[in-house]
């Protein structure tokens, strides 16, 4: 299978902070990629040198096989780019933000109606409503419409469905996936690691290193320690109870419930039975499997 | 043509603009029926309280003669000079006038007395010309009185001042080119400054960067709307001045143009230079805030350049408006030729280069 992306030991810094580290990847054609880390992670200055915003300090980038610093050109009319942040034009309305895309790329809409049909159909009854008047998921529409409209062969999506609520989000995967069957390369960066599972690959990145790189399945399945999920009436308190037992290897917080591993195998009724003793009411604990959370924030304390 | 697309857009938003698009009619609505009426350098509604110690037909005459003057207003008497200051210290009175006791008898028997004029200079223009207007109506008096009862006059030099390219000293004149010129530098300088940091703030810039535009096609599609609106503001002012004041310029109108197009090339270069190192509207606004107050300070704009200490003077030889605005005054008023000018012609084509040369420098789509 051919590389659309090749990140050559990349190294890059903002100012005082070491953004990037000796970064190694690469993308293979018609791959939807996800790079995976919190905020502050390096995502987004991986996208700015994808995009040719920024030049690496040291190490090379090449998109669709052109060098992101010797010919950046080639490439700005190959990708398409959806910022993290709405970054399309709000006083003009949706079909002109279309159209003025389309037409700084020298194209039409008509002429790649068919890769964007589905996601701006959807908008369509808006067209002549402002941007800036619409609503989050119907920008995140528009903005994906304009990144598509002049057929790039690589699509880089930074952050797409931060601020989007959940069923925007389930539909934007699903139109992901319909992109990938044109042949189009697809990276995109999320701080969900629920969405992990939708990507072909993984790399999952923390203070400007990538940790593992993987489908999403192997790294969950990398995961060899047996897994408790613990709820309790006080979380916070039993987070701090269960961190000073001896034999407890990690122990994080997880929405409503804690996820905690051993050194040893774990005595499940002993734990509970010691919980309950440390005056911890109302416990139910539940061996599980591992998660590509659980195998991220290993792998971010190792 | 990718720039056709751009200019499209940016003609798009300016129009929608809740703002510009009213400032444009505002702006020579105000430079020429409001600002010239305001700007006014001429004293007048000068209020004098009048201390009449002597009580007199002749001082009554004098009183009479102030108060038909058109520079002052007689506001009130006051039985004495303290409570003539009195009303200068409560704001009712800008001038006192002192009348001594045997006013009368001294003018008629010896032919002289002492007034005293006390002037209110907080505000320093008006204290000035106030005192000097009075100075003159009671000078004028003397010699009416002198001459009426046969007494010799001193005989005195007799100065016919000639104001040479404004007769009558119109304000007007002298303002309304000025007035234009903080219009250009609003428009052709303030705005494409604002509207590029703007893109960079809202973060718009950044998509256009990764698509094949150009930086040159981008910066130009800015300047563009600009500079056509600074030149269309240009002209309607002229126009209206004519209209309304009867002004035309004494000198080519080509060459007049050939300045604006000069000085907006200067206004823009520089208002790149701020955008491309300003992060935010808020930085980029107060530095051009900061810029055009030393501009139009030093420019001789409303005080005149040669007396401003020699270091202000050095300073003001790099102050590129002020070349501008001296080929304004001398084409329009005096209506010079271009060899006449050549000197701020050449100097404002040298800042020209130098600041767009910069501004091409500073810009960078990557870093």
């Amino acid at each position: 299978m051919a590389t659309a992306i090749n990140v050559n030991n990349v190294s890059k810094r903002q100012g005082n902070v070491e953004a990037l580290k000796g970064v190694n990847f690469s993308v293979n054609r018609g791959e939807l990629y996800g790079l995976i880390g919190p905020d502050g992670a390096g995502k987004t200055t991986m996208f700015r040198l994808l995009t040719t915003l920024l030049v690496p300090d040291e190490g090379t980038v090449t998109v669709d096989g052109f060098d992101t610093v010797k010919d950046y050109e080639a490439i700005r009319s190959r990708v398409g780019y959806m910022p993290g942040r709405f970054s399309l034009y709000q006083d003009l309305t949706v079909e002109e933000n279309l159209k003025f895309f389309a037409s700084v790329f020298s194209t039409t809409i008509e002429e790649n109606y068919d890769l964007i049909k589905d996601i701006y159909a959807q908008i369509e009854p808006f067209k002549h409503r402002r941007a800036g008047k619409l609503s989050g998921g119907m920008k995140q529409k528009l903005a994906l419409s304009c990144a598509l409209v002049h057929k790039p062969s690589v699509l880089l999506l930074d952050e797409p469905t931060t601020g989007v609520d959940p069923v925007s989000r389930y539909e934007f995967w699903q139109m992901l996936h319909k992109l990938k069957e044109e042949n189009i390369t697809i990276v995109v960066s999320t701080p969900y690691m629920d969405e992990a599972k939708m990507c072909d690959r993984i790399a999952l990145i923390n203070h400007g290193q990538i940790l593992k790189i993987s489908t999403p399945k192997d790294i969950a399945d990398d995961f060899n320690d047996a897994l408790l999920e613990v709820k309790g009436e006080n979380l916070y308190k039993l987070m701090l109870e269960i961190r000073k037992m001896r034999t407890v290897k990690s122990c994080y917080s997880f929405g409503d419930s804690l996820h905690v591993t051993f050194s040893e195998t774990p005595d499940t009724e002993g734990f509970k039975k010691e919980l309950s003793e440390l005056g911890q009411g109302g416990l139910t604990i539940t061996p599980i499997e591992a998660g590509i959370e659980d195998s991220y924030m290993k792998l971010a304390d190792e | 043509m990718i720039l056709k697309y751009l200019l499209e857009k940016e003609f798009k938003q300016f129009r929608r603009n809740p703002i510009f698009p009213r400032l444009m009619v505002a702006f020579p609505i105000l430079i020429i029926f409001v600002f010239p009426w305001v700007t006014t350098f001429e004293v007048q509604n000068i209020k004098v309280t009048v201390v009449d110690d002597d009580n007199s037909t002749l001082s009554h005459r004098l009183t009479h003669e102030i108060e038909n003057s058109r520079y002052f207003n007689l506001v009130g008497a006051e039985p004495s000079y303290q409570l003539g200051l009195a009303d200068v210290e409560k704001g009712t009175a800008d001038v006192v006038l002192d009348i001594p006791r045997d006013f009368e008898k001294n003018m008629i028997r010896r032919s002289g007395s002492n007034i005293q004029i006390s002037a209110n200079a907080v505000n320093g223009i008006k204290g000035n010309i106030g005192s000097s207007y009075l100075n003159a109506i009671v000078a004028q008096f003397a010699t009416k009185i002198a001459s009426e009862h046969g007494l010799k006059v001193q005989p005195a030099v007799n100065v016919i001042t000639q104001n040479r390219f404004n007769e009558y000293l119109d304000y007007k004149k002298f303002m309304i080119p000025a007035l234009i010129t903080m219009v250009l530098i609003l428009l052709c300088g303030f705005f494409p400054t604002l509207n590029i940091v703007s893109e960079k703030e809202i973060g718009t810039i950044e998509q256009i960067n990764v698509t094949p535009v150009g930086k040159a096609s981008f910066i130009i599609a800015k300047l563009i709307p600009y500079w056509a609106m600074g030149l269309i503001v240009f002209t309607v002012c002229f126009f209206l001045a004519w209209l309304t004041y009867g002004f035309a310029p004494q000198g080519n109108v080509l060459l007049i143009y050939l300045d604006a197009v000069l000085f907006i090339m200067f206004m823009s270069g520089f208002g790149l230079v701020v955008s491309n190192n300003s992060a935010t509207m808020q930085q980029a606004m107060f530095v051009m805030f900061f810029c055009i107050m030393v501009f139009i300070l030093m420019s001789g704009l409303f005080t005149p350049i040669h007396s401003m200490p020699q270091w202000a003077q050095d300073i003001a030889f790099f102050n590129p408006p002020r070349y501008y605005i001296e080929i304004m005054r001398s084409v329009f008023l005096k209506g010079s030729n271009f060899m006449e000018n050549w000197f701020s012609y050449m100097m404002l084509a040298i800042f020209d280069l130098l600041i767009n040369f910069w501004a091409i420098l500073s810009y960078r789509k990557q870093s």
